[in-house]
């Protein structure tokens, strides 16, 4: 069995998140070097704050401040910090209960080394030099013996809130589409269409995903298709698309290649977009060491018979 | 007429379980290709064929292989044609077997098909894991899951309730296994500190899997399964988010689950434990009460095969599999999701009295 294909696969999204009153407090104040808890009715105080009592589930929006510093409450040595963590240098996770508060805020500890964390001891705040009103405005907790941290500043009403966070996040996979697309795959390459046959129902699939959806079968059966094919249905589009170099409108149709029991899909060209018809019959065009075909374009034979093709729609 | 009682609810039972090997790759395969050989051998099981099941729901993640909608390929395994009648949880599949088994409750449905399902193996899987995490405060730090598991485990020392010798033995335990499908068995080293204080040892192997189940209500169980595993309760609670409002070494979702499903009315023979760390064990040992008398993941759990979305349902399967055997007349199954045993289901299966 040839090696099936691997690929870099890179899902990248920057979520905007919206903040509601509490969070844009809390956030904005850290962008001033305050930090501020939520007290539930029972007088208990939660930072980082949110905006439902987590026992009660009532809404809480009491806003108050809560030291710098604090106490560790556990924590973990992270010797290989990860892309993306707070310090790239070998640090502690900490949960962190600071002055005033009666819960605890994760963040990293800049720490030397793992015998100079205990949990109980003595932390304060690290503050980022560029702060935007998000949790990174933290740099990270710093061991500190000094004097608890005295509140100098009242009230969660700032210039300028924060009401929003963008939030990066970046996963890097290695994309493998399995044994039968990578058939299909190579196959193109050769400007060859294969599908699979189910042994069941002797449908063809192009592309082959290695089971009939019909009776969950796997399909292993190798059976070459095409390489011209009956257009099935179509439309038409008049939006351009990101980084694609086509001109609008274009016509992107189902294509039903010969000897196929499954339509798949490609560009239409070689043909204005408003003569593209239902029974249209196209041929693959491969481009200049293009891997798999650029579009499809007539071929020049009278169009197929609805009967021929209507299975397929 | 109408009644002011309840009627009394239908019996159902697993009356199947199948899983695959758990693999660290399965690059040459597609997750339909990996799944179907599972869902082929469960409903083999069974005698029943496809078109014969009630009602078909499963767990998967997207985020795990990086692909939207990745769960609609995976349905062509199941045959769904002609149409079926079938759901998805973006969970591990204990909580589509939780769906099913309330399917099977209303009478809409005689019999269903459970099934779950995880590929590790294309990302990275401690990275993957940080995007279920409150977005606000916490994912911008990516604290990865073996860092949030080792808080934990710090918190369960200080407070005395175990220590790293115990956690080792917890390790070695589970993998002293005979599981054919484990990834991970036998002598392990418990190796390195990956994140202080877990150990490699500590932690589960990442790796590629599906498992499947099938259910089935009243007599129907009974013509399917020589011994059926009834399912005698199941529940599911869940904590706060955030972890610093949690008491990290307790697990009181764990308990609350558990009485809900009965677990706590008469003693189980078996415990399957989704305890991902073996620091977790011992918080679920004490949030369900479990003696030493009680076999704890006989299957190696966990710590021996980790298919993210499929472990919860295996630790059922597992549990249901040995009453099946006749290894067990009353198990207790435990799955988990989120971080920290953020949100724990149990169900408590039996068999017919011998
Ligand atoms: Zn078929």
């Amino acid at each position: 069995m040839p090696e099936v294909l691997k690929a870099p696969l890179v899902v990248e999204f920057p979520f905007t998140r919206s903040l509601g009153p509490v969070q844009s407090a809390f956030l904005t104040g850290l962008r001033e070097r305050v930090v501020l808890g939520v007290t539930t009715r029972d007088g208990r105080t939660l930072v980082p704050p949110v905006e439902y009592d987590p026992v009660t589930a009532e809404e809480i929006s009491d806003l108050v401040h809560v030291g710098t510093t604090g106490t560790v409450t556990t924590w973990a040595w992270n010797h290989e910090p990860r892309r993306g963590q707070p310090l790239d240098t070998p640090f502690a996770w900490a949960l962190v209960k600071l002055d005033g508060a009666d819960t605890a805020l994760l963040h990293a500890l800049d720490a030397p080394g793992p015998d100079a964390v205990r949990t109980g001891m003595r932390v304060r705040i690290r503050w980022a030099e560029e702060r935007r009103g998000a949790i990174t405005d933290i740099a990270c907790f710093e061991p500190y013996d000094g004097d608890d941290s005295t509140v100098t500043v009242h009230a969660g009403e700032f210039e300028d809130p924060v009401h929003g966070i963008v939030a990066q996040a970046r996963l890097d996979y290695t994309y493998s589409p399995g044994r039968a697309q990578t058939a299909y795959i190579n196959a193109l390459a050769e400007h060859r269409a294969v599908g699979e046959r189910c042994p069941a129902c002797r449908k063809v699939y192009v592309p082959p995903r290695g089971a009939c959806p019909t009776c969950g079968v796997a399909t292993a059966e190798q059976v070459e298709v095409g390489p011209a094919g009956t257009v099935t249905t179509f439309c038409i589009v008049n939006i351009k698309a990101k980084n694609l170099d086509i001109e609008v409108p274009y016509v992107y149709a189902h294509i039903a290649l010969d000897g196929a029991d499954l339509a798949l899909h490609g560009r239409i060209g070689g043909i204005p977009y408003d003569q593209v018809r239902m029974g249209l019959r196209v041929e693959p065009v491969w481009s200049e060491g293009g891997r798999y075909p650029d579009h499809y374009r007539p071929t020049g034979e009278p169009d197929a018979d609805y009967e021929t093709y209507k299975e397929l729609l | 007429m109408t009644s002011d009682a309840a009627p009394e609810p239908r019996d159902i039972a697993v009356v199947a379980f199948a899983q695959s090997d758990t693999l660290r790759s399965t690059a040459e395969v597609s997750e339909v290709e990996m799944l179907m050989p599972v869902l082929h051998d469960v409903i083999a099981q069974t005698g029943l064929k496809t078109a014969d099941i009630g009602f078909t729901c499963s767990g998967s993640c997207d985020y795990l292989a990086g692909r939207a909608f990745s769960f609609t390929l995976a349905l062509d395994g199941v045959g769904a044609w002609p149409p079926i009648s079938e759901s998805h949880v973006e969970m591990d599949g204990a909580w589509a077997l939780y769906e099913a088994w309330t399917k099977l409750l209303s009478g809409d449905a005689d019999t269903a098909l459970v099934y779950a399902y995880g590929k590790s193996s294309p990302g990275s899987l401690r990275d993957v894991l940080t995007r279920q995490l409150d977005p606000y405060y916490v994912a911008p730090l990516w604290p990865d899951s073996v860092a949030l598991a080792a808080l934990q485990a710090q918190a369960l020392i200080d407070a005395g309730a175990t220590d790293e010798p115990e956690l080792a033995a917890i390790g070695a335990r589970s993998r002293a296994t005979d599981n054919p499908r484990a990834q991970l068995k036998g002598p392990v080293p418990q190796g390195d500190y990956l994140v202080r204080p877990l150990r490699t040892g500590d932690c589960p192997p990442v790796g590629d899997g599906a498992a499947a189940v099938v259910l089935a209500a009243g007599e129907r169980a009974r013509e399917l399964c020589e011994r059926p595993a009834w399912i005698r309760g199941i529940d599911h609670r869940i904590e706060a988010h955030s972890l610093g409002v949690r008491d990290l070494t307790d697990s009181p979702s764990t308990r609350l689950a558990a009485e809900r499903a009965g677990a706590f009315e008469r003693p189980v023979d078996t415990a399957e434990l989704h305890a991902s760390f073996t620091s977790q064990e011992v918080v679920l040992r004490k949030a369900l009460r479990l003696g030493d008398e009680v076999a704890v993941n006989p299957s190696g759990g966990a710590l021996a095969a980790n298919p993210m979305m499929a472990a919860g349902l295996a630790r059922i399967g597992e549990a249901a599999a040995r009453i099946h055997r006749g290894e067990s007349d009353r198990a207790l199954a435990h799955a988990t999701s989120g971080p920290c045993l953020q949100q724990n289901l149990v169900a408590v299966l039996e068999g017919d009295p011998r």
